[in-house]
């Protein structure tokens, strides 16, 4: 925008020479006495103002002061000063986990990687999973039958954490002298997929099977409930779409290609923007509930390290690991927000 | 070219049907066996002779699980937990809902960012715990020895569920809040008399998402409660899984069913009390899952 004299200044003819302008007089006015303004108008208008003070003292107290106790990771570790008292240490915690070269560094490089795989795992097995329910929910038109599908694959989305771990650590558990192995390991067994030793070992025992069973339980809990969005999405789309492709001759795979794929696009953008943000922030709790001393070879993730060595470690590494973490999915989402807006006009944020 | 269509949709459905089914047998059948190998006899369930159906059928591990005062204690303090928790999280999200959702809020960009910014960064486990620590000892300086209200009160907050109701708010068509301001209503009136019930059910699903998390939450109730008295449901189901699946503290077992009957019958008696519900709950549930964008 061109910004001209005129704007903001007057021609005084009597005197001959610019003046400030009326209109500007008053914005120079408010723009002086700005902050007297604020307060005037919040004074006003106080109950609307009062209404925010219960949400921002539960965010600035259990959401924004860890964070600042986050910045534990750049100070010198003493437990008997404040944060904001101890001395800057720069990035030495953060030079010690990455190239640090002794156990903890190889444990942490070993966390970083299992986050990622399985978070990557989750997004290629688990976000693809919901959609295809979708779409063969979509093949059922009894109303009836439809119903009682999705009401048994939302089933294990009921199921709180513990109970869904205590389940599966219960199908897949070892053999012992008075009990024998879980109904998987048998069935797994029976199949001849592995061997009696192994499936006597139990599969929660072998780090092997790790990833396996986080993926397969997950998908297992959320794979029906996430396919809501889906296919809300799916029978949104008007019946004429399907015909009109029908009659150019498209068979069931051109019509799901260029019909259905396009008008649910913005939903599978949308979701894969919220499934990304939590990509890096995947739940602790559950590989917390699931791994044991012999898994961390594949079980081990950023939390649960940045957790288990908080005392042996100290505090300023353990903030580290989590600063790391926590950096890079941020990244991750506000990547994928942006490139999502530039490429399909769809963003969450 | 008729013909070729019909072949393609026929082969589409009967995979459709083929692996629905599949999936849900899938999902059903680890209830079904858990509640056949909770009521099954002990020779039975440590011999893995159980695939579908129970066999030598005995009610004596639900017996006894009902006569622990533990069980009903553990369960009352979830309950506790739920219900006050819900109570405080809408308290703070309605009221922060409904300030954020006016056009006329100074700073409403501030604010919004500052509520979306912890969707995004979060501080981690660590610090997270220190500050629960810190908060704890603050709670308990001023009297509050019991920690459940900690549970209560610092813990559960979701930015998301703000902005549903937000959005919920922002949908009252602006007519309305006038003729009422119009009629003398006070901003807490207008938000009480106007945009509370016509947001019924926003308010009933968020209400829902808080409860469900405050049901399940484990990990936190763990960590900061010490007090096993006060110990939620939770906490009791997976210190029972630890005590029964170490094969030490199980050497002398000699009821007359098998240990894995009694995690069984406790996993099936958390999850039924929510299948009562869930035909209630079932519609919020799913209209929850439609969310827009998060925008500003």
């Amino acid at each position: 925008m061109k910004v001209r004299a005129t704007d903001f200044l007057e021609f005084d003819k009597s005197a001959g020479v610019y003046r400030v302008s009326p209109e500007q007089a008053v914005r120079d006015d408010v723009e002086k006495h700005y902050w007297k303004h604020v307060g005037l108008t919040i004074l006003k208008d106080w109950r609307l103002y009062l209404m925010l003070v219960p949400m921002l003292f539960v965010f600035i107290c259990w959401r924004y002061l860890p964070m600042y106790e986050l910045l534990s990771c750049f100070k010198v570790q003493d437990d008997v000063i404040p944060v904001a008292q101890q001395n800057f240490a720069g990035f030495s915690y953060f030079k010690r986990l990455l190239v640090g070269g002794d156990s903890l560094s190889t444990d942490f490089w070993r966390a970083l990687r299992n986050t990622f795989i399985l978070s990557f795992y989750g997004l290629c097995f688990g976000f693809p999973i919901p959609i295809i329910l979708a779409l063969f929910f979509n093949e059922i038109r009894s109303n009836a039958a439809r119903s009682v599908f999705q009401v048994l694959t939302y089933l294990p989305k009921f199921m709180s954490t513990v109970v869904m771990t205590s389940l599966v650590t219960m199908l897949v558990k070892q053999g012992s002298s008075i009990s024998g192995m879980g109904i998987i390991n048998q069935a797994l067994v029976g199949l001849g997929l592995i061997t009696q030793e192994t499936g006597n070992a139990g599969l929660l025992n072998n780090p092997a099977f790790f990833r396996a069973i986080y993926q397969i339980s997950g998908i297992w809990e959320t794979a029906g409930y996430d396919s809501i969005v889906f296919f809300a999405a799916i029978i949104a789309i008007s019946p004429t779409s399907y015909e009109a492709a029908q009659i150019d001759g498209a068979d069931k795979w051109a019509q799901m290609r260029y019909v259905v794929l396009p008008s649910i696009l913005s939903t599978i953008v949308i979701m894969l923007i919220n499934r990304i943000g939590s990509l890096l922030n995947i739940g602790y709790e559950k590989v917390l509930l699931l791994y044991k001393t012999e898994t961390y070879v594949t079980a081990d993730v950023v939390s649960t390290f940045a957790y288990r060595n908080q005392s042996a470690a100290g505090i300023g590494l353990a903030s580290a690991s989590e600063m790391m973490n926590n950096v890079i999915g941020m990244i991750l989402v506000i990547g994928a927000n942006t490139i999502a807006r530039k490429a399909t006009n769809t963003s969450l944020y | 070219m008729k013909r070729k269509l019909e072949v393609s949709e026929l082969i589409f459905k009967i995979i459709s049907y083929t692996l629905l089914t599949a999936f849900a047998l899938a999902c059903l059948y680890p209830f079904v066996y858990a509640v056949s190998a909770a009521i099954s006899g002990r020779a039975p369930v440590e011999h893995n002779e159980i695939v579908l159906f129970p066999m030598e059928i005995q009610f004596s591990a639900f017996a006894e699980m009902f006569n622990d005062n533990m069980f009903w204690n553990a369960y009352s303090n979830t309950l506790f937990i739920t219900l006050y928790g819900t109570l405080w999280a809408m308290f703070t999200a309605i009221l922060g809902g409904y300030a954020l959702s006016k056009k006329r809020l100074l700073f409403r960009k501030a604010f919004n960012f500052f509520l979306v910014f912890t969707m995004w960064f979060s501080a981690g486990i660590v610090p997270q715990y220190l500050n629960y620590i810190a908060t704890r000892d603050i709670m308990e300086g001023i009297g509050i020895t019991d920690n459940k209200w900690l549970v209560v009160i610092a813990m559960g907050m979701a930015a998301m569920n703000i902005i549903l109701l937000r959005n919920a708010f922002e949908g009252v068509p602006s007519e309305v809040e006038e003729a009422a301001i119009v009629d003398g209503a006070s901003e807490l009136q207008v938000m009480t008399k106007v945009h509370i019930p016509m947001s019924q059910s926003t308010i009933a699903t968020v209400a829902l998402f808080f409860a469900i998390s405050r049901w399940n939450g484990y990990f936190w109730a763990r960590q900061m409660i010490s007090n096993t008295n006060e110990q939620p449901l939770q906490v009791f189901i997976r210190l029972k899984l630890e005590q029964f699946t170490d094969t030490e503290q199980i050497a002398g077992w000699n009821k007359p069913y098998a240990t894995d009957s009694a995690i069984y019958a406790l996993i099936v008696c958390s999850i039924v009390p929510i299948l009562v519900i869930y035909p209630f709950i079932q519609k919020y549930f799913a209209k929850g899952t439609n969310v827009g964008g998060v925008k500003e």
